[in-house]
C-alpha cells in the first residue's frame, strides 16, 4: 500500500481529470458529513416534539421563529426548521440507500457468484429467477414487498434489497461466468480443496469493478426509490421524515403557493442523486476498457 | 493514348486525431485507362483503403482531403459540393467492400436495395427497376435472378451475397469501380470465380478498376497494371508482368520475394524484417529506409519518382540497376 | 415459424403459471388477512362465517387451487374494503391508466428515437449534446419530483393547465376517454409528460446509441458509395436496422409504465389502476393487490409474447429461421 503507484492512486490520477465529476465528489463528500453531523450543525432537533410550536408551521424562508433564530428555508407543517429537517432527512436517506445497496452487493454477489461457479441446474436456477426479476420494473417490486412486509426502517430496507439485488447478481454472474470459462481456472479446480481458493482469488475479484459501478448507481437508485415509496406514504413512519417524506408533507401546501415545504426537500435530493450518478458515470468510464485509451 | 477515365494528382489525406496528424495517403498519384484494371497493393495501414475512399469523397471525420486532385472523366472531384459528389457515386464511380455480410442490409430484400440503388440516380418504373436489377444479378452470375430479387442477403453464401454487392455496383454502368479486398472473406475456389467474373465484366462494359489487395498473388493474376503503396505513398508502380520481373524498389522486391510461390520448397519464407512505421510519426525521407537493406544516408531526403519507359519508382537506389537513371 | 410462435406461447403460458403462484404465495402466505376484513369486536361467530366465506381456513394449496379456478372464471374476488367484484373495480380504472401510458410511451418513443437519430448522426453539434445533458436529467431525477415541479410551474404559477383529475370525458364504446375533449387533453398533458420524461430519455440513448453504431457500419459506407442520399440512409437502412432494440425496449417500457403510473397518478389524482393500488396498500385490500399483480404480470407476458411475434414479422433472419 506504501506503493506510490497502487491501483488506487492511478484511478484517482485519471479521476481527478475530469472536473465535473470532483465537484460531483466533493458535493457527495460534503452531503454524508453534513448528514453525519445532522445534530451539531442544525438549528433545530426536529424529531423533539417539545421543541416545535405550532406558531411556527408552514413559515416562508426568512422567517424568524418563536425559537429566536431564522428559519433559512422556512419552515414545514409541523413547525420544524425546514433547514434542519432536510439535514435530519439526509441522514436517513443515505442511511437507507447505503444499508439497501450493500445488501442488495452482498446477496446478489453471492447468488451471481454461486451461480457461475456451480453451473449446472442451481446456475439455471438462479439466473432463470434474476432474468424474470429483472424484467419487472423496481418500484413494483418495492410496491409488492412493502405491501407484503409493513411499514418501517427494516421492512423499507428489504423491499430495496429484493427490488435490487438482482441487477448485482447479474453483474456478479456475467463476470464470474467470463473468468469461470477460462482454462486456468479448471486447470485449478483439477487440484483438490481449491475451490475457495479460485472464489476469492479469481471469480471474485475480476467481479469487482463492474460492482463497484452497479453499486454506485443503485445507491442512488435506492435513495430515490426510498423517496419515491415515501412520498406515496409508503415508506417511513411520520416521525423520522425522509427527503421524500418532507417532500410528500409539503406537497398539499404546494397548490396555495407555500411551495418551499416540498421544493427544498427535493433540491437537496436531486443534488445527492445527480451528484452520485456523475461520480458513478466516471467510475464507469474508467473501469469500462472499451473506452480506454 | 486516350485521355485517362481517372486521374489523380498529388492525393493527401490526412486524419486530424487528438494524438497528431495521421498522414494516411500522402501525394498519392496515377491515372486509369477507360477498362484498365490496376492493383493498389501494400500492407494493412498502408493508405490503400484510405485512398479508395478518397476517389468516392467518402472519407469519415476527422479525415479529410488535405491537398491534391482527382479528375474522373475530366471533372475535378475535390472541389464539388457533396451533392455533386452525390450524383457521382454509384454513377460514374462506385465501390465495393471486403466482408459482403456486413456491406448488404439484413433488414431489406436485394430486390429492395438495388431498388434503392437506382433510385438514386433515376427515376424509374418499379417494372423497369426490377428488369435492369435481374439483368445486372444474371450478368454477376447469379441463378433464377428475378425470384432472388424477393430474397434476403442471409439466404445468400458469402460468394453470392459479393456478387450481389457487385451488381449493386455496376447498376450504372460506371466507369470506375473501386474494389476493396472483395475476394479476402471468401474461399479460395468462390475467390476464383469472383475474379474470373470481374475480369470478363471490365472487357465487356468497358469498366475501370482499383484493385486494393494485400494480396500481390490476387492482383497480378488481374490487374494489368500494379502500384505498390508503402505509409501513404505509392512507391512503385507499373505494368504487371515487367514489376514482378524485374521492381526496382526494394520494398516491391521484398514483396515479392515474400510470396509462397517464389519460395523454394521446405525453404523457409522470406520476410521484410521490422514493421510498418507509425503514420503519426513517419521518418524523415523514404518511410521505408528503416527497413531497407539498401538504405544510405541519402534516404533521409525525399526522392523524386524516377520515370522509365512506362514505369516508375521512388528510390535512391533502386534494385537490379547500380546507379540511379537520370530522369 | 409456427413453431416459433408455439414455443413462444407455451413459454408465456408457464411464465404466467409461475407468476401466479409466487403473486399467491406472496400475498397469502404472508401477513394474516383475517385482522383486516373482520372489525377487532365481531364476535366469534361472525368472524368464522367470514373465514369461511372467503375460503380462508382451508389449507394453502386448496386456495391456490379455488383462486386459480376462479381466475380461469374471471372471478378474481371481491374487494374487502369496496365489496364489489374486484376485475369490475379494477376494470372501472383500467382505461384511464391505459391512456395515460399509451400517449405517454408513444410520445415518448417517437420524440425520443427522432432526438436520439439526430444526436446519433451529429454527435459533436451543440444541440445533440444539449439533446443527451436533458436525458442525463430525465434518467437521474425521480419521476415523483418532476411531476411536482411540473405542478408548481405550470399549474400553480403560470396557470396554464390544470393540476389533478381526467377534465371532461366522452364515452366511446361505453368507456370514458379525455383525450377527445380539450378540456380532457389540457388535463392529461402534465401527467403524461411526467410519464413519459423517463422513458423519452431511455429511447434518445437507445436511438442514439443505435445510430452511432450503424452510421460507422460498411453497410451504410456502401449505401453511400452507391450514392444513396443521407434521407434515404436514415429513413430506409438506418431506421430498419435499430428497429429491434427500439421494438424491445418499447414493450418492456409499455409494461414498466403501466407500473410506473402509480406514482404519477398519485401525484395528478389520476383515477387509474394506479392510484387504486396504493389505496388497497395502504389498507391491505389483498384481492385487489392479487389481481392488480395477476393483471401486470399478464400484461408483461402478453406484451412479451407480442415483441416475439412482432421480431418474426420484421426480421427476416428469425422469419426464416436462421437465427437463434
Amino acid at each position: 500500500m506504501s506503493d506510490t503507484n497502487t491501483p488506487f492512486r492511478r484511478f484517482w490520477t485519471e479521476f481527478r481529470e475530469n472536473k465535473v465529476a470532483v465537484f460531483a465528489l466533493a458535493v457527495v463528500v460534503t452531503m454524508i458529513l453534513l448528514a453525519l453531523f445532522a445534530s451539531v450543525v442544525s438549528p433545530q432537533n426536529p424529531y423533539d416534539l417539545a421543541n416545535l410550536s405550532l406558531m411556527d408551521s408552514r413559515r416562508p424562508p426568512g422567517f424568524v421563529g418563536s425559537g429566536g433564530y431564522t428559519h433559512l428555508l422556512g419552515t414545514d407543517p409541523q413547525g420544524r426548521d425546514l433547514l434542519s429537517a432536510i439535514f435530519h432527512g439526509l441522514r436517513i436517506s443515505i442511511q437507507i440507500g447505503l444499508a439497501a445497496g450493500f445488501v442488495s452487493l452482498t446477496i446478489g454477489t453471492a447468488l451471481g457468484i454461486t451461480a457461475a461457479y456451480l453451473g449446472g441446474r442451481i446456475e439455471a436456477l438462479i439466473m432463470r429467477l434474476v432474468d424474470l426479476q429483472l424484467s419487472f420494473p423496481a418500484i413494483l417490486l418495492a410496491l409488492v414487498m412493502v405491501a407484503l412486509l409493513g411499514q418501517g426502517k427494516a421492512q423499507l430496507i428489504g423491499a430495496l434489497v429484493a427490488a435490487q439485488y438482482a441487477y448485482f447478481a447479474r453483474t456478479a454472474y456475467g463476470a464470474a461466468k467470463a473468468e469461470r470459462g477460462k482454462d486456468y481456472i479448471e486447470a485449478a479446480l483439477a487440484t483438490p480443496l481449491s475451490g475457495r481458493l479460485v472464489v476469492w482469488r479469481h471469480l471474485l475479484p475480476n467481479c469487482t469493478p463492474p460492482l463497484i459501478v452497479v453499486a454506485t448507481v443503485q445507491i442512488a437508485n435506492s435513495i430515490s426509490l426510498e423517496a419515491t415509496l415515501s412520498f406515496l406514504g409508503l415508506g417511513l413512519p411520520v416521525t423520522e421524515p425522509s427527503l421524500g417524506m418532507l417532500i410528500s408533507n409539503g406537497f398539499p401546501y404546494m397548490m396555495s403557493g407555500r411551495y418551499w415545504i416540498s421544493v427544498y426537500p427535493g433540491v437537496a435530493l436531486i443534488i445527492l442523486i445527480v451528484a452520485i450518478n456523475v461520480v458513478g458515470d466516471q467510475v464507469r468510464d474508467q473501469f469500462n476498457p472499451r473506452l480506454r485509451k | 493514348m486516350s485521355d485517362p477515365v481517372l486521374s489523380v494528382k498529388g492525393l493527401s489525406t490526412h486524419f486530424f486525431t487528438r494524438a497528431g496528424v495521421v498522414k494516411a495517403v500522402n501525394g498519392v498519384s496515377f491515372d486509369l485507362a477507360r477498362g484498365e484494371i490496376m492493383g493498389l497493393v501494400g500492407e494493412s495501414g498502408s493508405g490503400k483503403t484510405v485512398t479508395g475512399f478518397s476517389l468516392l469523397g467518402l472519407v469519415d471525420a476527422p479525415g479529410r482531403i488535405v491537398e491534391g486532385s482527382i479528375k474522373l472523366n475530366g471533372v475535378e472531384l475535390t472541389t464539388l459540393s457533396e451533392a455533386e459528389l452525390r450524383k457521382r457515386r454509384g454513377h460514374e464511380i462506385s465501390m465495393i467492400f471486403q466482408d459482403p455480410i456486413a456491406t448488404l442490409n439484413p433488414m431489406l430484400t436485394i430486390g429492395q436495395q438495388m431498388k434503392l440503388a437506382i433510385d438514386a440516380h433515376e427515376r424509374v418504373s418499379a417494372a423497369a427497376a426490377r428488369s435492369r436489377a435481374t439483368e445486372l444479378l444474371t450478368q454477376v452470375g447469379i441463378p433464377s435472378a428475378a425470384a432472388r430479387l424477393r430474397a434476403y442477403p442471409h439466404e445468400f453464401s458469402g460468394g453470392m451475397r459479393q456478387r450481389v454487392a457487385i451488381a449493386i455496383a455496376l447498376l450504372h454502368r460506371p466507369s470506375v469501380i473501386v474494389a476493396d479486398e472483395p475476394t479476402t472473406a471468401l474461399d479460395v475456389s468462390i475467390q476464383a470465380q469472383i475474379l474470373a467474373k470481374m475480369r470478363a465484366l471490365a472487357r465487356e462494359t468497358g469498366t475501370a478498376m482499383v484493385w486494393i489487395s494485400h494480396d500481390l498473388a490476387v492482383v497480378s493474376s488481374l490487374a494489368s497494371k500494379l502500384a505498390v503503396m508503402y505509409a501513404g505513398r505509392i512507391v512503385e508502380e507499373g505494368p504487371t508482368a515487367t514489376l514482378l520481373r524485374d521492381p526496382r524498389h526494394p520494398y516491391t522486391a521484398g514483396l515479392i520475394a515474400s510470396l509462397p510461390a517464389m519460395a523454394k520448397p521446405g525453404a523457409p519464407l522470406n520476410q521484410i524484417a521490422g514493421s510498418t512505421p507509425s503514420l503519426l510519426s513517419l521518418p524523415e525521407g523514404c518511410p521505408f529506409s528503416p527497413r531497407c537493406t539498401h538504405a544510405s544516408g541519402q534516404c533521409t531526403t525525399d526522392a523524386d519518382m524516377t520515370q522509365n519507359g512506362g514505369r516508375q519508382w521512388r528510390c535512391f537506389h533502386p534494385v537490379g540497376q547500380t546507379a540511379p537513371e537520370p530522369a | 415459424m409456427l413453431g416459433f410462435v408455439i414455443q413462444r406461447f407455451l413459454q408465456a403460458v408457464l411464465v404466467m403459471a409461475a407468476m401466479s403462484v409466487i403473486v399467491f404465495c406472496g400475498v397469502y402466505a404472508i401477513g394474516n388477512p383475517i385482522d383486516i376484513v373482520i372489525p377487532p369486536e365481531a364476535t366469534q361467530e361472525i368472524r368464522e362465517q367470514t373465514i369461511r366465506r372467503l375460503g380462508l381456513d382451508r389449507p394453502l394449496y386448496e386456495q391456490y387451487f379455488i383462486f386459480i379456478g376462479n381466475l380461469l372464471q374471471g372471478d378474481l374476488g371481491r374487494s374487502f374494503v369496496y365489496n364489489i367484484p374486484v376485475l369490475e373495480l379494477i376494470g372501472g380504472r383500467l382505461p384511464a391508466t391505459l391512456e395515460l401510458v399509451l400517449i405517454s410511451v408513444i410520445s415518448a418513443t417517437v420524440l425520443g428515437v427522432s432526438l436520439g437519430i439526430y444526436a446519433g448522426y451529429r454527435p459533436d453539434s451543440w444541440v445533440s449534446k444539449t439533446i443527451m445533458a436533458v436525458s442525463v436529467l430525465g434518467f437521474s431525477v425521480p419521476s415523483f419530483w418532476v411531476g411536482l415541479i411540473l405542478i408548481l410551474f405550470f399549474a400553480v404559477n403560470l396557470g396554464w393547465l390544470p393540476a389533478g383529475g381526467r377534465g371532461e370525458t366522452v364515452e366511446i364504446w361505453g368507456i370514458g376517454w379525455s383525450f377527445p375533449t380539450f378540456d380532457g387533453l389540457s388535463h392529461i398533458v402534465l401527467p403524461a409528460i411526467n410519464l413519459a420524461l423517463f422513458k423519452l430519455a431511455m429511447m434518445i440513448r437507445l436511438a442514439r446509441a443505435g445510430t452511432r453504431e450503424v452510421m460507422l457500419t460498411d453497410t451504410v459506407k456502401f449505401a453511400r458509395a452507391a450514392g444513396i442520399s443521407e434521407g434515404t440512409i436514415l429513413w430506409r437502412h438506418l431506421l430498419k436496422l435499430i428497429s429491434i432494440p427500439i421494438i424491445t425496449v418499447f414493450g418492456l417500457e409499455l409494461g414498466s409504465t403501466l407500473a410506473f403510473a402509480v406514482v404519477t397518478e398519485t401525484i395528478f389524482s389520476w383515477p387509474g389502476v394506479g392510484k387504486l393500488i396504493i389505496d388497497s396498500i395502504a389498507v391491505l385490500d389483498r384481492p385487489v393487490m392479487v389481481a392488480y399483480l395477476i393483471l401486470v404480470a399478464f400484461l408483461f407476458v402478453t406484451i412479451n409474447f407480442v415483441i416475439d411475434l412482432v421480431f418474426a414479422l420484421i426480421d427476416p433472419r428469425v422469419r426464416h429461421g436462421a437465427a437463434a
